[in-house]
């Protein structure tokens, strides 16, 4: 996802020379191309987050569209006021963007897992929070973020991603793309998820169940339609996000679920118990200790369905 | 009586500025019962001279492109900074009334919105410095002609934010970039020395790499005559260490920790003003 993210703000920096990249002195292999490029229009303020983020604040409302760049919690949590005071509190024009969402960096230890990045940015005022799925959202979301005046927090894997979508996507922030239809379930699924998801509908269906799989690329603002359509329409919803259950993709449905009159539906929140993992380990196998695999999404979707459709699909 | 040549009659117009945001932050710290009067007093004379003779700011225009930033990175001295903006005519005089009460613009610490002549807003302290370094890196790169200002408080130089902007700045050459630190020795719960020494303080910033001056932040003339000559050096961002007196001007407030906090009851309100009006 980050050489899509790079790529699309390659393009957006030829377009518009207010475009800017600051980093907290990462991006070894990935921004290379933009310092080439366009050298005064790239910062590296150094091993210091809240300075980029004040820095990029300033810059932002001087009319320039800044991009600050870090990995895990680093351009987020370690500089969360910096972004809720200076960033937010103006409108300034600032696109936070975190390579290894979720447990991108799964065997550097808990420091780098970034696991409540989505509750927190989530819960500011005016910030649009963007978690592109697969290699293809990553670069339409960077394009669609630099449109919105004001904050906006990209939530990208690393690399190596699978593509999920054809080129041709459409893409529209705060509108979820649906990828299968089907009556039995909706998946909701969020970022590094994406795939796995749909690959556990493709399993579903070859049992019976057929799956509805949205990819909710935004989570704020939410396509809280597209939640409604599946609780009216579809027989269960379950959530899938490399993210803390708490607060999270599944959060935020479950608020609009909450709320909604009358459509009750059964409901599970997929992602991370919120604790510390206990051991070291690759993102794989730490999502795998999780269930947060094709296996542990259909395995939650069949203990969850109403019996006559587990019934069916028991036959 | 022979007319006093044109420097003194501005010294007296920059002190009769000064007095007069002394007398709004009391009046107003007293109808809100709210903190911080003696911040305001500290950085009163500071307040006079930039806003008297230094910024190129417009209140007609308060948003003009190129007029120098100002981010006054110690919010909690709003009263002041509000007192300023409104003598400067950025917004009617009436309006202090409303200082901190229910529905106003005017909160306890410094407030962009609604608020012309506020750059930036500010209270949780120290990001004023890194937002004023951004915005110094882009009038260099673009070649603009507006210079930044940040006035920081002594305490908030606690903040490690502070210093990663102090390194910044230096690095960049940002020479279009000026900090002012109201130096008045106390802090929240007591004294600067005691609470986290901060000296030798004008030898870290030039550590730091930049050009550093010192001045009795009372002392109109040595304000003005230091600012009006940034930058200091080329390529080296100023730092202009004022030594001022928490609670300047009205004497049973000043060097007190109290004052920190304490708003003034009526009868003090009278006192200091009866100060204020007759100065010693």
């Amino acid at each position: 996802m980050r050489s899509a993210f790079i790529k699309a703000l390659l393009e957006l920096a030829e377009a518009d020379e207010r475009v800017n990249l600051v980093v907290g002195d990462l991006g070894f292999g990935v921004v290379e191309p933009f310092v080439q490029k366009f050298p005064s229009r790239f910062l590296n303020p150094g091993v210091a987050e809240q300075n980029m983020t004040s820095i990029a604040a300033g810059m932002a409302l001087c009319g320039k569209i800044v991009f600050t760049y870090s990995i895990a919690n680093f351009p987020t949590l370690r500089c969360f006021e910096q972004i809720r005071n200076d960033v937010c509190y103006h409108g300034a024009n600032v696109k936070i963007v975190s390579v290894g969402g979720g447990l991108g960096y799964g065997a550097l230890g808990f420091s780098h897992h970034a696991t409540e990045d989505i509750a927190v940015m989530r819960a500011l005022p005016g910030m649009t929070v963007v978690c592109p799925g697969d290699p293809i959202e990553a670069g339409l979301a960077t394009l669609a973020i630099a449109e919105v005046r004001g904050p906006c927090y990209l939530r990208l894997g690393k690399t190596g991603e699978p593509r999920v979508h054809d080129s041709g996507v459409s893409f529209a922030l705060g509108k979820a793309i649906q990828i299968t239809e089907g009556s039995d379930v909706t998946l909701v699924a969020t970022g590094t998820m994406l795939e796995a998801t749909v690959r556990a509908a493709e399993r579903l269906e070859r049992e019976g169940v057929h799956a509805r799989v949205l990819s909710m690329h935004t989570i704020k603002p939410l396509d809280a339609e597209a939640v409604l359509s599946a609780s009216r329409e579809t027989a269960a919803i379950v959530t899938v996000e490399e993210h803390s259950a708490v607060g999270g993709l599944g959060s935020a449905v479950a608020e609009v679920l909450a709320e909604s009159a009358g459509h009750h539906v059964p409901f599970r929140r997929l992602g991370l118990p919120s604790e510390f993992s206990p051991r070291a380990g690759s993102q794989d196998y730490l999502k795998k200790s999780y269930s947060l695999t094709v296996d542990g999404i259909v395995n939650s979707v069949m203990n969850l369905l109403p019996r006559s459709i587990s019934a069916t699909q028991s036959d | 009586m022979v007319r006093a040549p044109s420097p003194d009659s501005e010294m007296s117009d920059l002190a009769d500025f000064a007095r007069r945001i002394r007398r709004h932050s009391v009046n107003m710290t007293h109808r809100a019962k709210s903190s911080h009067v003696a911040t305001s007093l500290s950085m009163a004379d500071l307040l006079a001279v930039l806003y008297g003779e230094i910024l190129r700011v417009n209140p007609a225009e308060a948003d003009w492109p190129d007029r120098d930033r100002f981010i006054v990175s110690k919010g909690h001295g709003a009263a002041g900074v509000y007192a300023a903006l409104a003598e400067k005519g950025f917004f009617p005089l009436s309006q202090l009334d409303t200082y901190y009460q229910d529905g106003s613009v005017l909160a306890g610490h410094i407030t962009h919105s609604g608020v012309p002549g506020v750059e930036v807003s500010t209270g949780s302290l120290g990001h004023g410095l890194g937002i004023a370094c951004g915005m110094a890196m882009v009038g260099k790169r673009d070649g603009r002609p507006y210079r930044v200002f940040v006035l920081l408080s002594d305490g908030e130089c606690d903040e490690g934010s502070i210093w990663e902007a102090a390194l910044f700045a230096p690095h960049h050459h940002l020479d279009n970039l000026i900090a002012v630190v109201d130096y008045n020795k106390i802090q929240s719960l007591g004294r600067v020395k005691d609470t986290l020494n901060l000296e030798p303080f004008s030898e870290k910033w030039r550590a730091f790499g930049w050009s550093v001056r010192e001045v009795d932040g009372h002392n109109l003339a040595e304000i003005r005559n230091a600012l009006r000559a940034v930058p200091w050096e080329a390529s080296r961002p100023s730092c202009l260490i004022a030594h001022t007196t928490k609670g300047k001007g009205v004497s049973f407030m000043e060097n007190s920790v109290l004052w920190h906090y304490r708003p003034p009851d009526k009868e003090e309100l009278l006192r200091a003003q009866a100060e204020l009006e007759n100065p010693q």
